[in-house]
């Protein structure tokens, strides 16, 4: 492996989303934007749900993929991200917990709805950060 | 004549049965591939999550996490993981078997048991044992989503976090290939960590953001997660291929009584037209005598 790119790999619990190596990463992390480049210092943060840029070909091209949120890991000579599948909400987590909690509770009953409130905020932050890639590489692409 | 015609309504039944199973056959093995794909998709999340918890866990000794630390178990969490449908020969049985023997196991020791259900089998199963089930996901389809496991998975996760479990296993179909599938308990909390066989030439610790303890809680939720989504992948393909050999069997017992009755349907064909002929000589040398 070269000096100047690293070994990118994006997975989630679902399956690989990305594998290659690259000049230059940049993300959201939980604290702030970051921008990896080769030989970074070994770092483990939370990711923000956004946009993950990743420069390759000498920093040429660029490649935009969309994470909901998760764990990114960096070793001087690459960088893992543990992708979440879907934009994480504490309440609405709460709130599939206490469906399944309910649903063990009366099992020879009927389920009810549980749509609420918290879902529908965490569709919306996923939207806003969808829209934030698109707008993005729209920019992108007119320059 | 009417005993003949009984053997073909009976062979066209079978037949029809045959057309079913061999039809599920074919289904089964199809959806049986597509979760291999899933559950080999599922490693490397699983393999590198590990990789760095394990890795904070060393570099951080003075932090006895919750989830690293054996407690005395007094209280055992079961997550027991079975299909929706049946038809798949002995795969819930046997699975059932372990988890039961293991439960009675505990029972008798004193501890408490908090069962967490997926899929409909284990709910018709589980209903009759006493223990106390406190999660419960049934219809999760063929191809689940870890979004779909979040409920049950946070319920005992935080039952582990609050000290109402001291132990957590998880029981589900291990796959071993199309023939063969076993059941297998392991024991998901606390995480043993491996053992690193080389030292690390040199210390080093990451940069943490916002703090390990935080990143180090999170990392264990997405890998409790991750554990139960493989071991219910791992299930699915487990039941695709039961249900593909079971109906496979059943197509070669459907096609092995179709040829029996063919026989028995000839016979007794052959049987009525002799008995005819015999009749129309023994009439006609009537007459003639």
């Amino acid at each position: 492996m070269s000096e100047t790119t690293l070994q990118v790999d994006i997975v989630s619990a679902e399956g690989a989303i990305y594998s290659g190596s690259v000049n230059m990463v940049f993300t959201m992390g939980i604290s702030g934007e970051l921008g990896i480049a080769p030989g970074h210092a070994q770092l483990l943060t939370m990711l923000k749900p956004g946009p993950v840029r990743l420069l390759t070909q000498g920093g040429q091209l660029e490649e935009v993929l969309y994470v909901s949120g998760g764990i990114l890991e960096v070793q001087p000579f690459g960088v893992t991200i543990l992708a979440d599948t879907a934009v994480r909400a504490a309440d609405l987590d709460e709130a599939i917990a206490l469906e399944a909690k309910q649903k063990a509770e009366n099992m020879l009953k009927k389920k009810q709805d549980w749509m609420t409130y918290s879902t529908a905020a965490s569709e919306l932050a996923r939207a806003a950060a969808q829209i934030s890639a698109i707008h993005y590489l729209k920019k992108r692409d007119k320059l | 004549m009417t005993q003949a015609r009984e053997i073909s309504t009976k062979i066209r039944s079978v037949q029809g049965t045959r057309k079913i199973t061999r039809a599920m056959e074919m289904v089964a093995a199809s959806k049986m591939r597509k979760a291999q794909d899933r559950m080999f998709a599922a490693r490397p999340y699983a393999e590198k999550i590990r990789e760095v918890i394990g890795h904070l866990a060393k570099s951080h000794p003075e932090f006895h996490h919750l989830f690293l630390e054996k407690r005395e178990v007094k209280r055992v969490g079961f997550i027991i993981v079975s299909t929706d449908r049946g038809l798949c020969g002995s795969l819930n049985t046997n699975l059932f078997k372990l988890a039961l023997n293991s439960i009675l196991e505990w029972q008798k020791k004193g501890a408490d048991v908090r069962l967490c259900l997926l899929g409909q089998k284990a709910e018709a199963f589980f209903r009759r044992i006493k223990g106390e089930v406190s999660a419960l996901t049934t219809h999760l389809g063929d191809k689940p989503a870890v979004k779909d496991l979040y409920g049950i998975v946070k319920v005992m996760f935080d039952a582990y976090a609050q000290k109402e479990l001291d132990l957590l296993y998880i029981v589900h179909n291990e796959f071993i290939n199309t023939m063969r599938q076993q059941p297998l308990m392991r024991q998901v909390l606390p995480i043993e960590p491996e053992e690193r066989t080389t030292q690390l030439d040199y210390y080093w610790d990451y940069i943490y953001e916002p703090d390990a303890k935080e990143v180090l809680s999170l990392l264990l939720r997405r890998y409790v997660e991750s554990q139960v989504y493989q071991a219910v992948v791992e299930n699915i393909a487990s039941e695709q291929s039961a249900r593909m050999v079971a109906m496979k069997n059943a197509s070669d017992n459907a096609k092995q009584l179709i040829d029996d009755l063919k026989l028995a349907y000839n016979k007794a064909r052959q049987a009525a037209i002799t008995k005819e002929l015999a009749d129309i000589i023994g009439g006609a040398e009537a007459l003639n005598g």
